[in-house]
Parts: structure tokens; C-alpha cells; sequence
């Protein structure tokens, strides 16, 4: 029965043409981004590298390769693909009590828990479908056109430089990563939505609460920083990027399969499945006893 | 009795000394005569770079050298920050100098190998080089370490050690150590993930650099032509 629902509401989510703008725009926003730096990927990189071009030949060239390109994508979209998440699952429940098929849906002979858990389960094939068009694109595109070479992240205060050979399973664990902190948006927006009879609401309000977190995060005043920040998702969503940063050895050099501080990025991860947990289990309560007679 | 024993020994001692060190011209002499043999190479070597703020992997890269002054290193596999004082391991910046002043600075050991400090100062104020010290194998007619000032890139110290290619003045490994300035992007540019480890490692102030260069092999007067020096 589960299945079946399931495969009702991705007919759904995917009959809808505004499904298709999200895949369209990160279609367009990689394409973009990769013409922008095929034409002055050069200037991008000087940004970086500026206050170290007296003392160090910067190898330009090498350094914007396919990684680079498709990590500096990443960093540019992942931060407003919550939008695009929020769109089809804030829709999820208030959607069908603004269309007036909510009733209708509760009179299936299933549980409410089980129609809920498909709706999410549903959110989550898209949240995934998402991810692996942006990977196609950004990843398989950026490295056709780019070609392969070393990897070299730049952070605030220090560069790591990851092996080409050494490269391919980090991003695999970032998309993995990137899909359990979108999951966890699809989550929050699904638990508004039980309690939202227009579907612009939880849509907006999804929006707004990443927007105001993660400006409270990029704030980074010490009063946030030692009582939101650690528990905020928006914190824990960039864990992505933790797969990029490595630790060296005492001669400086980078070690092979290394993740800097591993532990956090697995405490980060935990806390997102705690929120996803949490946020789940509110919209199974509130649906649950939800009234929709009225 | 004992003081003029004594001091007899410290006569002999300096008689000797005086006697072993070479005149600072006539050993530079000897020291470009040895590196003169090359008038080019292109060398594999293994690259590894120890900066405070960067990780780096060991890479591959190519040395191409032509005569007087002109070294370029090639990433043959992998990126690498190359620090731009590395020109200074082609000895002929210093030896090469026309017009200078040379001085003899005494003795040191390096690695149990006794060798003679000798300070030279260009005269010309439009050469790169301010001055720079060479530590020399009087032996072997090799410079073993150097400390090199540049008008543009800071100072240099440069440790060279030698093996197969000792006859053409030409070391197995080179460890370059140079001054490298904070590297500190603006905050909010990067989103950076705070893993919690940032914090404790941040350099802070001007931090000592090192490059080390491990020769795998060189290919000798075989000509080096322009785009590989490009």
C-alpha cells in the first residue's frame, strides 16, 4: 500500500510543470557558472590566491579543472536550493487543503502515519533526483569541460589541495551529505504544511527560517556563535564541505582518504537526522489530528 | 709554562685556520668553474611543500634550467604552490654576478663537513640579489647552504645536499626555506563548515615556509628550449 501511495504522489510532484523549473534552473545556474569561469575562471581564482601571488607561482590553469569548478557550483547553489525543496514539499498536505483534496485523500484505506510517510518518502525522491541532475551537470559537465587535475578548496584561513585520485569519493559523500541536509529542509517544510490550509505559507515561511538562520550563522557574533550556531541546521547543512578538507602530516603533506576532524562532520550529520526525525514525527502528530472535516 | 703552551696552541691554531681558508674570490671562481660545466638541464623531481597554511600532496615536477639565469619548475602532475624564491636554486643568480663584493665570514660544520663561509654584495643597486651567504664544500666546490636576500621576494635560506650528480655541481635534494605572508580570505566569502579545527590552527603573524626538492634524475646539456622555460 505504501508503494502505491508513493508512486501516486511522485506522479504527482512530477505531473506538476513548476517540478521542472527547479530542475531547469540548476540547469541553467551550472551552465552559467561554467561559461562565467571558462571565460574569466582566471580573475575568479586571483580573488583567492591574490594575497599570496608575490610569494607563490599560482598555477592558475591547473587549479580550474572540473573539481574546482563543480565544488565552486556547489557552493553557489546548495545554498538556495532550499528554496527549490520547500516548493514541492511545503506543498505537500497544505497543497491538497487549499485544492480541496485532502479529505478525499484521508478516505484511502490506509493510515494517515502511512499517507504522511509517503508524502515525505515522495519529498526525498525528489529531494535525491534533484541532486543527481546537479551532479550530472555540475560533476560529468564541469569535468568534460574543465578536464581533471588536482582539487584545491580554498577556506578562510588555509588551502588544501586533495589528489586527483583522491577526489571522486568525497563528492560522492558530499552529494550523499548535501541529500540528508535537503531531506531534513523537505522534513521542515512538510511539518508547516500539516499546519497550513495555503500552500504559499509553509513555502514562504521554509524559506524565511533558513534565510534568518543562516544569516545569524554568516553574523558569526559571539552571542549567536556560542548558543544557536551549534545547534542550528543551517550550520550543520554545510557538512558538505567538511568532505573536502583534509589533514596533513608533520612534512605538510596532505594524507590520502583523510577527512579534518571526521567526528563533527558525523555529529553534523547526526543532528540533521535528529532534526529530520523531529520535524517527521510533529507532522505524523499533526496529521494525525489534523481536522479535516472543517 | 702552561699559559705559553697555551698560547702557542692558539697561534697554531689560528696560523692553520688562516692557512686552510681559501681566498672568497678564488673559491667563488671555483665554485662557478664546477656549475659552468652546465649550460642547461631539465631534472624529475619530487616536490613537497610544508606551509602552515597549506595542504599539500607530494607532485611531480619538472626542473628546466638554461644558462645564466633562467629556471622553471613544471607541475608534471598534480597543482603546487611553487614559491617564487625557488629561481635562487640555480646558484648562478649569485655566482654569476659581475661586479660584487665577496668576504670571507669564516667556517662552519654542515652535516660533519667542514665548510667556508663566504658574504657577497652585489655593488650593482639594480641587481635582484642584495647579498647572500654561501656556505661552501671547499672540497668538492659545492655550496651546501645559502642564504639569499632578494630586493622583491624576502630571504631565502636554501640547504643543498649532494650525491650522483656532485661532479656537475648539482644536488640530489634542496630544501628551500623562505617568509610567507598571513593568508586570510574576507569572512562570509567561503561558508566555510566550522568543524571546530580552524580555530585552534590559525596562523597568526609571518610564518617560515619550506619547499623540498627531491631529484629524481637530470638530463644534462641536452638543450632546453624556449616554451619549456615559458
Amino acid at each position: 500500500m505504501f508503494a502505491s501511495i508513493l508512486y501516486i504522489e511522485l506522479f504527482k510532484i512530477f505531473r506538476r510543470p513548476r517540478t521542472y523549473i527547479a530542475f531547469g534552473a540548476i540547469a541553467l545556474i551550472v551552465l552559467l557558472v561554467q561559461f562565467a569561469l571558462r571565460v574569466n575562471g582566471t580573475e575568479f581564482i586571483h580573488f583567492f590566491t591574490d594575497s599570496q601571488a608575490d610569494t607563490f607561482e599560482i598555477p592558475e590553469q591547473q587549479i580550474l579543472n572540473g573539481y574546482f569548478v563543480c565544488v565552486a557550483i556547489l557552493h553557489l547553489i546548495l545554498i538556495h536550493v532550499p528554496l527549490l525543496v520547500a516548493l514541492i514539499a511545503g506543498d505537500m498536505i497544505a497543497g491538497e487543503a487549499q485544492t480541496g483534496t485532502l479529505r478525499m485523500l484521508a478516505a484511502q484505506p490506509t493510515s494517515r502515519t502511512t499517507l504522511l510517510l509517503a508524502k515525505f518518502s515522495a519529498s526525498t525522491v525528489y529531494v535525491i533526483l534533484l541532486l543527481l541532475w546537479m551532479a550530472l551537470f555540475a560533476l560529468f559537465g564541469s569535468l568534460l569541460l574543465f578536464g581533471q587535475e588536482d582539487l584545491v578548496v580554498f577556506r578562510e584561513t588555509d588551502l588544501h589541495i586533495i589528489s586527483q585520485h583522491d577526489v571522486l569519493w568525497r563528492f560522492i559523500g558530499a552529494f550523499i551529505y548535501a541529500a540528508l541536509a535537503l531531506t531534513m529542509i523537505a522534513s521542515m517544510a512538510l511539518f508547516l504544511s500539516v499546519y497550513a490550509e495555503n500552500a504559499l505559507g509553509p513555502i514562504v515561511a521554509t524559506v524565511c527560517i533558513v534565510i534568518v538562520f543562516t544569516i545569524i550563522q554568516q553574523l558569526k557574533v559571539p552571542v549567536f556563535e556560542q548558543t544557536i550556531n551549534p545547534w542550528s541546521f543551517t550550520t550543520h547543512m554545510l557538512g558538505w564541505k567538511g568532505f573536502f578538507y583534509v589533514e596533513k602530516n608533520a612534512e605538510g603533506v596532505t594524507i590520502d582518504g583523510s577527512i579534518e576532524n571526521p567526528m563533527a562532520l558525523l555529529k553534523s550529520g547526526i543532528i540533521l537526522v535528529g532534526y529530520t526525525l523531529f520535524f517527521v514525527s510533529l507532522s505524523v502528530i499533526g496529521y494525525r489530528k489534523k481536522d479535516i472535516l472543517c | 709554562m702552561l699559559r705559553a703552551i697555551f698560547a702557542s696552541l692558539l697561534l697554531l691554531t689560528g696560523f692553520t685556520s688562516v692557512q686552510a681558508a681559501i681566498d672568497p674570490t678564488t673559491l667563488l671562481a671555483g665554485v662557478k668553474k664546477k656549475y659552468d660545466l652546465v649550460n642547461n638541464y631539465s631534472a624529475v623531481a619530487q616536490l613537497k611543500t610544508n606551509v602552515l597554511f597549506i595542504k599539500a600532496p607530494v607532485s611531480l615536477v619538472t626542473i628546466y634550467y638554461r644558462k645564466p639565469d633562467q629556471l622553471k619548475i613544471k607541475n608534471q602532475k598534480g597543482v603546487s604552490f611553487v614559491p617564487k624564491g625557488t629561481v635562487n636554486i640555480n646558484l648562478n643568480n649569485v655566482l654569476g654576478l659581475q661586479n660584487f663584493e665577496a668576504i670571507d665570514a669564516g667556517s662552519a660544520s654542515i652535516d660533519g663537513i667542514n665548510c667556508q663561509i663566504v658574504k657577497v654584495f652585489p655593488i650593482n643597486d639594480a641587481e635582484e640579489i642584495t647579498r647572500a651567504t654561501l656556505y661552501i664544500d671547499p672540497e668538492r666546490l659545492v655550496v651546501l647552504r645559502s642564504l639569499i636576500s632578494t630586493r622583491e621576494n624576502g630571504t631565502y635560506e636554501i640547504q643543498m645536499r649532494y650525491g650522483a650528480y656532485t661532479n656537475w655541481g648539482l644536488p640530489d635534494k634542496v630544501v628551500v626555506e623562505f617568509n610567507t605572508r598571513d593568508f586570510k580570505l574576507p569572512k562570509g566569502t567561503t561558508l566555510d563548515y566550522d568543524n571546530g579545527s580552524t580555530k585552534n590552527n590559525s596562523p597568526k603573524g609571518p610564518q617560515k615556509g619550506k619547499v623540498e626538492i627531491l631529484y629524481k634524475s637530470y638530463l644534462i646539456n641536452k638543450g632546453v628550449t624556449d616554451a619549456q622555460l615559458q
